[in-house]
């Protein structure tokens, strides 16, 4: 059984109203947000399924989402004036309501981020309550990915030999594998690696991993 | 230093001659490798985040997110009727601001959740205030109140949804309970008495959020769940016991919770939120 620590019952420090629809979609952009290089987008659009699409302006679910997309934490106050401030970031946002779409859990939404030169990255987040969110698609690949431990993401050509690549500049850099997940779009194409760790993944192993031919692209997200 | 239920617990209690707080900080500090010095002071920003957010409704009401509350904290703290008393009439008013706090987008800290956040800063305020207790006293209730918390989570929920409003606010009060009942000088075993008696006491309270949002009946009862902790902390240091141990309490509420029907666990599909001014206040918000 999972650790529950005296801070999971007192806690977590959050910007109300709700953990699953507030600081659960702020905690989701943020995660976002870091996958995407840490930087704010040009452009977001975040469709919102189920509950979400239902009671989000109750709950200031929109708001959250942005403000965890500008890079606050669920316990920052400035969440409450996350639109004014995207506004004068020059952020472009928009929110979709999708309350047709059948999703696995009610709480869900697709994050969709544009940087100026068109790269493109799109997430799926659910928060699955007290505030604890997890990724479960990753453009079009399903993931399964919470964020708290930190965590390299690769994305790879289908070839053998790659994830041995992988983890043996993990075993020289001398970071201990917490777990280790392949997933790919169809055999033979495009593949990618989460490799998860309870300890900060040192920056230089990044270069080193990308030193190979079927290595596309490396992201780093640290706790 | 773990453990897995009251019974361990209060075996730890007796044989370190330890209180609950005592025993919570060391698992704390055992488990997850911090040095005390490091948990404490993460404990003391939970409580300064709580003592912000008991009065700030009083002193600057705002209207929530649904509209549905604001300005409930600073009537209910200003009022001529003091017939609760000046603790409970005031730990009432905290309370309820925390509440508005939390609707209106504001910083609480969950204890054990959101729609019960108002539950155990309410009752540290008051106690600050009128007996005087001190923020290092504060935070030993703050991390008491954790043990009981924990072991709800751990062996029941603390979810509206898997357990009705009896998992939120009742396990709220238990925890403030158990706390204030340290805090007075109760002994261990005194302490999870009185959180025995907080979560029989509203066993049974369904989560029926007026258009789904967490801010009507929920403001009241988190005033509720100030007296439940109260009325039960009064009761264990008078000396009466409740008949049913601890842990059998917190499988009795989780078995509560699972016969509730689901319109009745946070669905926004039963209870208040159903009743003909429910829907029409729903129809109002979301059009």
């Amino acid at each position: 059984m999972e650790f529950i620590s005296a801070f999971d019952v007192i806690g977590p420090n959050m910007i109300g109203p709700s953990s699953s629809h507030t600081a659960g979609a702020a905690a989701m952009a943020l995660l976002a947000r870091k996958l995407f290089g840490d930087k704010t987008p040009a452009k977001v659009s975040f469709t919102l399924y189920g509950s979400f699409a239902k009671t989000y302006k109750g709950h200031g679910t929109d708001k959250a989402l942005l403000g965890g997309m500008l890079g606050f934490r669920p316990d920052d106050m400035r969440i409450r004036d996350s639109f004014r401030i995207a506004e004068e970031e020059g952020l472009d946002f928009r929110f979709i309501e999708d309350d047709e779409t059948e999703t696995p859990h009610s709480n869900t939404a697709d994050i969709l981020m544009i940087d100026e030169d068109g790269y493109t990255l799109s997430v799926r987040g659910v928060s699955v309550g007290g505030g604890k969110i997890k990724l479960t698609r990753f453009n079009n690949i399903d993931v399964d990915f919470t964020g708290e431990y930190s965590a390299l993401i690769v994305r790879q050509n289908d070839r053998p030999g790659v994830a041995a690549h992988i983890t043996s500049c993990l075993a020289e850099a001398n970071v201990n594998i917490a777990f280790m997940n392949l997933f790919r779009e169809d055999k033979g194409t495009t593949a990618y690696t989460v490799v998860e760790s309870d300890e900060k993944i040192p920056a230089d192993v990044l270069d080193k991993i990308r030193d190979q031919e079927n290595i596309m692209e490396v992201k780093l997200v640290q706790v | 230093m773990d453990f897995k239920n009251g019974k361990e617990l209060l075996a730890l209690c007796h044989e370190n001659d330890m209180r609950i707080s005592d025993i919570m900080l060391r698992r704390e500090i055992t488990e997850s490798e911090v040095s005390q010095e490091d948990v404490v002071s993460r404990m003391q920003v939970s409580l300064d985040i709580m003592k912000k957010a008991a009065v700030s409704s009083i002193e600057e009401p705002r209207k929530s997110m649904g509209g549905l509350i604001g300005g409930e904290a600073k009537k209910a703290y200003e009022s001529a009727c003091r017939i609760c008393g000046p603790v409970l009439s005031d730990a009432i008013a905290y309370a309820m601001s925390v509440l508005e706090v939390n609707a209106t987008m504001g910083l609480i800290v969950a204890a054990p959740t959101a729609g019960s956040s108002g539950v155990i800063p309410g009752v540290l305020m008051a106690l600050s205030k009128h007996e005087h207790i001190s923020d290092d006293e504060l935070i030993k209730g703050l991390f008491n109140a954790s043990a009981v918390g924990y072991l709800f989570m751990r062996n029941a929920s603390v979810a509206g949804a898997e357990g009705g409003c009896q998992a939120e606010v009742g396990a709220a009060s238990a925890m403030a309970a158990s706390a204030i009942t340290e805090m007075l000088g109760g002994t261990p075993d005194m302490c999870l008495n009185s959180a025995s008696f907080a979560i029989s006491n509203i066993l049974g309270m369904v989560c029926d959020p007026i258009a789904g949002l967490v801010e009507a009946p929920c403001q009241s009862r988190n005033a509720i769940g100030v007296s439940n902790a109260f009325t039960s902390a009064q009761l264990s240091m008078a000396g009466i016991k409740h008949h049913v141990p601890f842990d059998e309490m917190v499988d009795c509420m989780m078995e509560v919770g699972r016969s509730l029907p689901r319109e009745l666990r946070e669905t926004a599909l039963g209870g208040c939120a159903c009743t003909p001014t429910g829907c029409d206040l729903s129809c109002k918000i979301f059009g």
